[in-house]
């Protein structure tokens, strides 16, 4: 049992919150895990309570009733928030808003500053972090001269400085176009294979959450649907019953099917979408 | 067009002025404004620009560049001599109706437009030299001492790097607002003034609302990276002074120091 709790990296008990003293609850009764190591896709309609759950994750919103334990700390302990904060590090969606210094490598150094990491310690975790997030050739020059995907990187090396477990990003591909998407997503699934931090998605994209180990689809503040990418896109129906697209090849697939084409289920990937029509038309 | 705006303007070079450390290059130029108030003589004047002129010199920064920053204040430089010209009793050297022009007038307006034109172009190098981060860095820690005594001193600080940051991001956004507008059919460039300044509130609300939710969004994402103000803060990058440093500032000393005794030479004038 130990050895269970242990290996959770986030695990939310019964989390109510609102944001009004008498609103609707933006979370209603959600329990939850995420584990150690993990690649887990957040997605949900507007408004359905996902960004304000990946705000309990690092006590930016602290929950109204249950509990969230980070790595076995309470994120309502106020003694804890900022180990709480240097372990779950949090990118937004909008570059812009979260770049604080004039110059990059400045800005990568300001989490290891605020936490009175030594000067050479800083210059060694800020290179290694800006190498990570391959930004180290644009570490000299001001943000607004970067591209919103660069900025977006910029944003990721400032939190791996930290050297966090758990990397929760907010939507941070929305407002980037498909080449800078590209280029976070390939970052972001580097840090979880080569450096084991776990990640924590939120998107709207449903090929970025199809790269993903696990799904967790929200609606109305509750958790609808849970499981790894090919169980909840093969559920086409219940998917778009939630205001949710499924990936492309998802749906081609069903229709399909549908149509008496004899194609397995649980498809999701283009490439394996036109691996398995090559072989069908062969 | 707003891109063309540059506030703070930097020249980065290698020279010995650039190098010196933005301590020191503050307090010299605290000192040098003080010294263009005390020595109110035209040697000493004359003395503090050559001596401006010789760090300008030695910085590279080329004299259009001076010219230029000098540009904007030439009205308030012609508006101070006129004044004194005609306003400074004393000796007559002219006088026609009412006019009566004086030798101490004409002495005072050169001593006025001299000093204006060194506190300008002593400040310009100041900022010419000194990248901003440099800047606010070095008024964050001159100013420490006054921490004690309950000065919001690092939140001053950081303030102005946050502003020098989201400088060219809002000039971006007034940009894009400025266009939306126009696109709307809003006339931006024409009509009287007081067409134009009204004109600018629906630019100027939207900026302000996106400022504030910018501002918003910038806290959390602070909070992220746990900032909790400025106790127990490292920074990357720490400010040393070396012998050179020791140097420059002896020799700058003594220099304004001469300068402050050409008030005890005998009056030319």
């Amino acid at each position: 049992m130990n050895n269970e709790t242990e290996k959770e990296m986030i695990t939310a008990h019964d989390l109510v919150f609102r944001y009004n003293e008498d609103g609707r609850p933006v979370l209603n009764h959600v329990s939850m895990g995420i584990k150690k190591g993990e690649l887990v896709a957040v997605l949900g309609a507007n408004g359905c309570g996902k960004s304000t759950l990946a705000k309990h994750f690092n006590a930016i919103l602290l929950p109204a009733g249950g509990t969230v334990i980070v790595e076995g700390m309470d994120t309502a302990d106020e003694d804890k928030l900022y180990d709480i904060r240097q372990k779950v590090g949090m990118v937004f969606q909008n570059p812009d808003n979260q770049i604080v210094a004039t110059i990059v490598e400045e800005d990568v150094a300001f989490a290891l500053e605020n936490l009175g990491v030594p000067p050479q310690e800083i210059r060694t975790r800020i290179d290694e972090a800006m190498e990570m997030s391959g930004i180290f050739k644009h570490r000299h020059k001001a943000p607004h001269n970067l591209s919103g995907g660069q900025k977006q990187r910029v944003a990721i090396a400032g939190v791996i400085a930290m050297r966090p477990d758990c990397l929760v990003m907010d939507e941070s591909t929305a407002m980037l176009d498909p080449r800078g998407r590209e280029r976070v997503m390939k970052t972001v699934r580097k840090l979880n294979q080569d450096f084991g931090i776990t990640v924590v998605m939120i998107t709207h994209y449903m090929e970025e959450a199809a790269q993903a180990d696990r799904v967790i689809v929200m609606g109305g503040g509750e958790i609808k649907m849970e499981g790894t990418p090919q169980e909840i896109f093969s559920q086409v129906e219940q998917v778009k019953a939630l205001r949710l697209d499924v990936p492309q090849a998802s749906e081609l697939c069903l229709e399909l099917t549908k149509a008496g084409v004899p194609l397995p289920r649980g498809v999701i990937t283009t490439e394996e979408c036109a691996r398995l029509l090559y072989q069908l038309l062969a | 067009m707003l891109k063309d705006i540059t506030i703070g303007q930097h020249f980065p070079g290698n020279s010995p002025v650039h190098k010196l450390d933005p301590r020191i290059k503050i307090l010299l130029t605290v000192a040098f404004v003080i010294v263009l108030f005390v020595a109110s003589n035209l040697v000493g004047l004359l003395c503090s620009l050559l001596f401006i002129g010789v760090l300008y010199a030695v910085a590279k920064i080329p004299l259009k560049t001076i010219l230029k920053s000098l540009k904007p204040i030439l009205p308030i430089v012609l508006f101070t001599a006129i004044l004194n010209i005609f306003f400074v009793g004393g000796t007559p050297v002219f006088t026609w109706r009412f006019i009566t022009i004086t030798k101490e007038g004409i002495v005072y307006a050169v001593i006025m437009s001299l000093r204006i034109v060194g506190l300008i172009s002593g400040t310009s190098l100041l900022t010419y030299t000194t990248s901003p981060i440099a800047l606010t860095d070095a008024i964050e820690r001159l100013l420490k001492p006054l921490a004690k005594m309950h000065m919001p001193v690092h939140e001053l600080a950081m303030m102005m790097t946050i502003a020098l940051r989201f400088i060219p991001t809002l000039i971006e956004e007034t940009d894009k607002i400025m266009n939306a507008q126009k696109a709307r059919g809003a006339e931006l460039d024409s009509g009287s003034i007081k067409d134009r300044i009204t004109a600018l509130v629906p630019v100027l609300i939207p900026l302000f609302i996106s400022a504030f939710r910018r501002a918003d969004e910038l806290a959390m994402a602070m909070e992220c990276r746990c900032y909790r103000g400025g106790e127990g803060r490292t920074r990357l990058k720490q400010l040393k002074l070396h012998a050179s440093d020791f140097v420059s500032a002896l020799v700058c000393a003594a220099v304004l120091t001469a300068i402050c005794f050409t008030k005890m030479l005998p009056v030319i004038f």
